[in-house]
C-alpha cells in the first residue's frame, strides 16, 4: 500500500510540475501587466509587481484604437470559423460518404496542401488578392483562410468512424441527400466540427502576419498587429503589451469554455452503441 | 400493403465479389417471408437492393406492382429496422418517431397523432423525452420499430433487428413481431442468421448460400424434405445428422445402414434429423459409444460415435438412460432417411 501511494503521489508531483510549466508564461503575463514600467527592467525581474497597475489595461487599450482591433479580429475570426466549418462539413462528408470521379486524387491534393508551409504562400495569396482589388479591405483580410484542408480531413475521418445506417435509415425515412446532410449527418459530427471550430477560431484570432500585410490602413488592423505595437525597435512598453496580451486572451478563453460544452456532449455521443 | 417480387437479381461488387447471384423470390401482399443463412451468404444485400440503398448490377425489384428498381429509397414507400437500430442519437424518441412524417412534410396535427398511435401500439410512449442513448436494447428496438410502423409502408424489411438483444428480450420480441403482423396485416421481408428465428415467425423461409436461394418454402416443408444437403444441414437445430456411404436403389449401405428408395449412387450421404435416430436394437442398427448426454428437461441429446468415427446426436424423449462410454445400437426409424449426391449435395429421389 505505501508502495503505491508513493507512486501516486509522484505521478501527481510529475502533473504538477509540468502544470506548472504550461501556465508560467500566463502567469508572468498577468503579473507583468500589472507592473510599473520600470519595474520589469529590473534585475533580477520582480515575480510579482509591487503594487498591482490595473490602469496599464485601460492605458494600453486606448493607446490605440483596441475596440476597433477587436472588431476586425472578431470579423476574421467569425469569417474564418463559418468557412472553416461550412466547407469542412461539406467536403468531409461528400468524400467519406459520396462516390464521385476523382474522389481518392482529388483528396490525395487536398492533404497535399498541408505540407506547403503557410509562409511559403504568403506572397502568391498576396499576388491574388492583390489582382483581385481586394488588399486593405475586410473581404481580401478574410478570403485566404476560408477553407482548413485539415479540417476537411478531420471531418472525413470522423464521418468514415460513424456507421452509415442512421444516414440509410433516414434514406428509407424519406429523407432527400439534403436533408440526410443536414437533419442527420451534421447532429452527428457535432464534436469533430466543434473542434474544427475552436481550432478556426483561435487561429484566426492569433493571425498577425497575413494581416498585418494585407492591412495597410489603420482600421482594418487586428488585435494581435495592436499588442505587437507596444514594441517598437527602440522601445518597448512590456506592461502595456502584456495588459493588451491578456485583454485579447479573454475572447480566446470564453470560445473555448463554450466550445468544450459541445466536446463534452460529443464525448456523450461517443458513448451510445 | 404490397406484394414484393424479385426478379433475377444480380448484385456483383467492385472487385467481382457476387452479392447475390440470380435471386428471384416473391412476397405475397401482407405475407412474412424470412431470408435466413449464413453470414455472407447475400442476405443483407438482397434486402438492401430491395430498399434501394445498393443498386443491382441487373434484374429488377417491384413493390405492388411498380417497377422500383432504379428509385430512390425515398420514393419506394419501404421501412426498415436495422440490426443495430440505427436511431438519430441527436432526436428524442418522440423526434425520432415523427422523423419520417416531418421530412415528408406531414401536417403537425397528423403527426402528434400517428406518433401517439404507434408509441401506444409498442407501449413506448411514457419513454417520449428519451435519447436513444437513455434506452436499453429492447426499448431501442421498440422505438425503431415505432419509427417503422409510424409511416405505414407497403413494404417492412427487417436486417437482423434480434441479435443484439438478450436471450430473454429476443423471444419476447420475436412473439411480439408475429403479433404485430397479424394486427397490421403486413407484408414483411425477414433477414436473419439465425435458423431457429426463421422458422418460428416466418410464413415462408428462404435458405440461402453463396448468394443464391436453395430453398423456399413452409418452414416444417424445409425441416421434413430439404432438397439439397446444404438445406438439411442448415435448417434444424442440433444440425442434422449425415454419414457418408451409396445408395444401392433400395438400401443406403455405410457406418450406419437402412432401407432407403433412392436412385443408385456410388458416392451418397444418408441424412438423418436427431428424432429420427432410434436407439436400441433394430434390424440395421450400428453399434456405438455414448459420448455425452444433454438433459434438457423435456428431452435429451445422446451423443455418440459410430465404429468408423463419426459423431452421431440423437434426441430422445425425458431422460435419457444412457451415460458416456455406454455401448448402444443405433438405427434409422423406418422412412426418415433423406438420402443425397456427395458430389454436389442435390437430393437422391
Amino acid at each position: 500500500m505505501p508502495k503505491a501511494r508513493g507512486r501516486r503521489v509522484a505521478g501527481y508531483g510529475a502533473a504538477l510540475l509540468l502544470a506548472l510549466v504550461m501556465v508560467a508564461p500566463f502567469l508572468w503575463m498577468l503579473s507583468t501587466a500589472l507592473m510599473d514600467e520600470f519595474e520589469v527592467y529590473q534585475a533580477p525581474p520582480p515575480l510579482l509587481p509591487a503594487s498591482p497597475r490595473f490602469a496599464n489595461f485601460t492605458e494600453a487599450l486606448t493607446a490605440l484604437p483596441f475596440a476597433v482591433y477587436f472588431r476586425n479580429s472578431l470579423i476574421l475570426a467569425a469569417a474564418t470559423v463559418v468557412g472553416q466549418v461550412a466547407t469542412a462539413a461539406m467536403a468531409g462528408y461528400a468524400f467519406a460518404r459520396h462516390r464521385f470521379a476523382g474522389r481518392t486524387p482529388l483528396f490525395a491534393v487536398y492533404l497535399g496542401t498541408l505540407m506547403i508551409p503557410g509562409i511559403a504562400l504568403l506572397v502568391p495569396r498576396f499576388l491574388i488578392v492583390d489582382a483581385m482589388g481586394l488588399v486593405d479591405t475586410i473581404a481580401g483580410l478574410v478570403s485566404v483562410e476560408l477553407v482548413a484542408a485539415w479540417g476537411i480531413f478531420l471531418v472525413r475521418q470522423y464521418f468514415l468512424s460513424l456507421p452509415r445506417d442512421m444516414e440509410d435509415a433516414a434514406r428509407l425515412d424519406g429523407a432527400s441527400e439534403w436533408q440526410v446532410f443536414w437533419r442527420v449527418a451534421l447532429p452527428l459530427a457535432r464534436p469533430a466540427l466543434a473542434t474544427v471550430a475552436l481550432f478556426a477560431f483561435i487561429d484566426a484570432w492569433k493571425a498577425l502576419l497575413w494581416p498585418l500585410i494585407i492591412a495597410r490602413s489603420p482600421d482594418l488592423r487586428v488585435v494581435e498587429a495592436g499588442v505587437a505595437s507596444f514594441h517598437g525597435m527602440y522601445y518597448a512598453n512590456w506592461p502595456w503589451q502584456m495588459a493588451a496580451a491578456v485583454a485579447a486572451l479573454v475572447p480566446v478563453l470564453l470560445v473555448f469554455f463554450v466550445a468544450q460544452k459541445a466536446f463534452l456532449r460529443g464525448l456523450a455521443f461517443g458513448g451510445f452503441k | 400493403m404490397a406484394a414484393l417480387g424479385v426478379t433475377h437479381l444480380v448484385k456483383r461488387f467492385a472487385g467481382g465479389v457476387v452479392g447475390v447471384d440470380d435471386v428471384t423470390l416473391t412476397v405475397g401482399e401482407g405475407a412474412f417471408t424470412a431470408l435466413v443463412g449464413p453470414s455472407g451468404c447475400g442476405k443483407t444485400t438482397i434486402l438492401r437492393l430491395v430498399a434501394g440503398l445498393e443498386e443491382p448490377t441487373s434484374g429488377e425489384v417491384r413493390i405492388g406492382g411498380r417497377d422500383v428498381t432504379w428509385l430512390p429509397p425515398r420514393d419506394r414507400d419501404v421501412a426498415m429496422v436495422f440490426q443495430n437500430y440505427a436511431l438519430y442519437p441527436h432526436l428524442t424518441v418522440r423526434d425520432n418517431i415523427a422523423f419520417p412524417l416531418r421530412v415528408r412534410r406531414t401536417a403537425p396535427a397528423e403527426i402528434v397523432r400517428r406518433v401517439r398511435q404507434a408509441a401506444e401500439l409498442l407501449e413506448i410512449d411514457a419513454l417520449f423525452e428519451r435519447k436513444p442513448a437513455q434506452l436499453s436494447g429492447g426499448q431501442r428496438q421498440r422505438v425503431a420499430l415505432a419509427r417503422a410502423i409510424v409511416r405505414e409502408p407497403a413494404l417492412f424489411l427487417f436486417d437482423e433487428p434480434l441479435s443484439n438483444l438478450d436471450a430473454q428480450v429476443r423471444a419476447q420480441t420475436r412473439a411480439e413481431l408475429v403479433a404485430l403482423h397479424r394486427r397490421l396485416g403486413a407484408t414483411m421481408l425477414y433477414v436473419t442468421h439465425d435458423q431457429v428465428e426463421a422458422m418460428t415467425m416466418a410464413q415462408t423461409v428462404a435458405v440461402m448460400a453463396s448468394g443464391r436461394v436453395l430453398q423456399e418454402g413452409a418452414p416444417m416443408s424445409l425441416y421434413r424434405d430439404p432438397a439439397s444437403l446444404a438445406v438439411a444441414k442448415f435448417i434444424g437445430s442440433p444440425s442434422i445428422n449425415t454419414v457418408a456411404g451409396r445408395s444401392t436403389g433400395a438400401r443406403f449401405e455405410g457406418a450406419l445402414s437402412c432401407v432407403l428408395h433412392a436412385a443408385e449412387a456410388s458416392g451418397a450421404v444418408l441424412a438423418v434429423r436427431p428424432e429420427h435416430l432410434v436407439l436400441g436394437a433394430a434390424a440395421d442398427a450400428s453399434p456405438a459409444t455414448v459420448t455425452l448426454v444433454e438433459p434438457l428437461g423435456p428431452e435429451s441429446l445422446v451423443r455418440m460415435r459410430l465404429a468408423s468415427g463419426e459423431e452421431l446426436v440423437a434426441r430422445c424423449a425425458g431422460e435419457a438412460p444412457w451415460h458416456i462410454g455406454d455401448h448402444v445400437r443405433v438405427g434409422v426409424a423406418e422412412g426418415r432417411g433423406l438420402c443425397y449426391r456427395a458430389s454436389d449435395g442435390s437430393r437422391l429421389l
